[in-house]
């Protein structure tokens, strides 16, 4: 007989994870809808924003929300930055060229981490740091909580961004098409970096509200891979698929803790994304179709 | 400046290309074999080491090099390698039976990772890998009845006919025996129809597979080759560390395998070499400069994965061509030295190849 309250406690601690995961391939399938470059630093850059919030919030003493804004400002800038400066020259190489040195690119940013602020965990106070929310029978952590509503938040307005505004419709255009987007007079070079922005922005947002429930360190940037589960569940083109996938990863990966013996949780997501692309390599929320020559 | 005239089907088919080729590898050859009486322990040691990441690089040399197939988990075929061997060993199996093992044990999981990602190319193939690799360093960490997980595997000296291979001469000379095979091996897969359709799968599917390969079977047998050799360079690495630690395979690992491919110059066998003679050389070189660096930039730790991503990025971004290409266009500039044009170097103009479908 299952605990139906355990059960469910698992599933929503499951999709806080998930949300996490969720976060991080966004930013994956953000910059692979655009560029067509996987961006395999994506995890090293959450933790940069992770650090620029500890340094803001713990070291200069910021309230929680502007250290917090500020984090995700600057994180969004390092990535205009990162696009503008190294990842344009790389275009029309061979796409291994662009996983190669994104790879190199995440372990630069780790040393310069592990350099600038030591290689010991770190944390800063949240206003959800161990408190708990009683729903009936429920005991839920505000840390929980407060992932997966931020992560609606944050939908909520990149979907508005990405549907109401001149900016986000030109960038779609831009995605679906460069060559007609330059006919139409959009600075697309322009408008990519500013993609890679949101991306490390979202990533640093994720780093925030992962902060209550796990510290901030160096090798935080191996969530990155867990997050490719998340994404190739997805189809690696869908945003919201991208959002289900880490849903389910995480969920899965934390009934696996429970249900299975020991060592099961940590292979997980790699099954699960083993599984994907072997059973239905273009993911769940993508149409089947087959390469033009 | 050299030209070739072929005069016989026979010179075509020789492995090297004129006399200077032959008297200079002949050299080469010497001097290896007369290092261990020469240099202390120490280089020896440290040599043995290159030549064991040096047949791994060939292994993915031929994966990735030559056949266009990223593989980031490639350390998992070294971890499956000298597991294999070490346990064997342990079971009382001659060494001469354990090494081909440890090819044959690698080769096979090449072939059960290459099966499902046969479908995928690019970017969803070092995913896959990344995974595949993950994978395998937690199999070997929790499976701690046949590996001793974290209290680590203590590996048998092995000896061929009785004779014991001990200590760092010993591995030196097996792991130069072993790299002369595989280099060997390499260039005669690359000049059959094996060797020239994985050249043409890398260098468009499309066309490849409209010429008639079979792209299911021969990218599943360049995934056994190139584990196998990765397999035999495991057994040798075990030899090497002597004493297994599972969390030593991990994407640190495969990363600098990775990084061996393209420092040292894709899609040539004497790339691998110089690629893993820079990557095993490197932390040494860090080392020696430890104390003479400005700031205490050399005591710092995390300094070395940060320079080996420096460099990786580097050589992407300013020589695609490796160590390897940086010797040929330097040979060149001397072979015909007043009449050096720069334009004979530039690199050519590529577009990206969209994997859009609409």
């Amino acid at each position: 007989m299952v605990d139906a309250v355990r059960l469910l406690q698992l599933v929503i601690n499951g999709a806080a994870a998930g949300c996490i995961y969720g976060l991080i391939a966004l930013g994956f399938v953000l910059i692979y809808k655009a560029t067509e470059m996987i961006n395999f630093a994506q995890g090293d850059i959450m933790m940069l924003g992770g650090f620029f919030a500890f340094a803001l919030i713990a070291h200069v003493g910021l309230n929680y929300w502007v250290g917090a804004a500020l984090a995700i400002a600057l994180t969004a800038a390092f990535g205009f930055a990162l696009d503008a400066l190294i990842l344009r020259r790389v275009i029309g190489q061979p796409q291994f060229a662009v996983v190669m040195l994104t790879l190199g690119l995440g372990f630069i940013f780790r040393a310069v981490a592990g350099i600038t602020w030591g290689y010991d965990s770190v944390g800063f106070e949240t206003p959800f740091t161990n408190r708990t929310v009683k729903l009936g029978g429920l005991v839920l952590g505000a840390d929980n909580l407060s992932i997966i509503i931020g992560t609606v938040v944050l939908c909520a307005v990149l979907y508005m961004f990405f549907s109401r505004t001149r900016l986000g419709i030109a960038m779609q255009a831009s995605s679906q098409n460069q060559l007609a987007a330059y006919y139409m007079g959009i600075p697309v070079r322009t408008v990519f970096s500013l993609i890679w922005a949101i991306s490390s922005g979202v990533a640093a947002v994720a780093a925030i509200l992962l902060a209550p429930v796990s510290m901030i360190d160096v090798n935080m940037g191996f969530l990155g891979i867990k997050a490719f589960a998340a994404a190739v569940l997805g189809g690696f083109g869908s945003i919201p698929g991208a959002l289900v996938g880490g849903v389910i990863v995480g969920i899965s990966e934390q009934l696996s803790g429970y249900y299975l013996p020991a060592g099961f949780q940590e292979v997980t997501a790699n099954v699960v994304l083993l599984g994907t692309l072997v059973l239905r390599p273009q993911g769940l929320f993508s149409d089947a179709l087959r390469k033009r020559v | 400046m050299r030209i070739l005239f072929r005069t016989s089907y026979r010179q075509d088919l020789r492995l090297w290309r004129h006399a200077g080729d032959l008297f200079w590898y002949g050299l080469l050859g010497i001097v290896l074999l007369l290092i261990p009486a020469t240099l202390g322990e120490f280089y020896v040691g440290e040599l043995g080491g290159v030549f064991i990441f040096a047949i791994a690089g060939v292994g993915l040399m031929m994966l990735t090099g030559y056949t266009g197939l990223v593989n980031l988990g490639h350390a998992a075929f070294l971890g499956i390698g000298a597991y294999t061997n070490a346990v064997l060993l342990h079971a009382g199996v001659p060494f001469i039976i354990t090494l081909p093992a440890a090819g044959l044990m690698a080769a096979l999981a090449g072939v059960v990772i290459g099966i499902p990602t046969l479908r995928m190319s690019g970017l969803y193939l070092a995913i896959a890998t990344l995974a595949f690799g993950a994978i395998v360093g937690t199999v070997l960490q929790k499976w701690d009845s046949v590996t001793g997980g974290f209290d680590g595997f203590a590996v048998p000296t092995p000896s061929i006919f009785g004779w014991p291979i001990e200590g760092a001469t010993g591995v030196y000379y097996l792991s130069l025996a072993v790299l002369v095979f595989v280099l060997w091996v390499g260039a005669n897969v690359l000049r059959t129809p094996l060797g020239r359709a994985m050249v043409a799968i890398r260098d468009s599917e499309i066309s490849a597979q409209s010429m008639g390969i079979n792209l299911a079977l021969y990218k599943t047998v360049a995934f056994a080759i190139s584990a196998g050799m990765t397999g035999l360079a495991g057994a040798l690495f075990a030899h090497y560390v002597r004493f297994l630690a599972p969390d030593s395979f991990d994407i640190l690992l495969s990363i600098q395998f990775v990084t061996i491919v393209f420092v040292g110059g894709l899609g040539s066998l004497h790339g691998a070499v110089f690629g893993a003679l820079f990557v095993r050389l490197l932390p040494q070189a860090i080392a020696i400069m430890r104390d003479d660096l400005p700031f205490g930039i050399g005591r710092m730790p995390g300094l070395e994965p940060s320079l080996f991503g420096l460099i990786l990025v580097l050589c992407i971004l300013f020589e695609p061509a490796g160590i390897y290409g940086r010797w040929l266009k330097t040979k060149r500039w001397f072979q015909d030295y007043p009449l050096h044009r720069r334009s004979a170097k530039r690199r050519q103009k590529s577009y990206a190849r969209s994997e859009r479908l609409r």
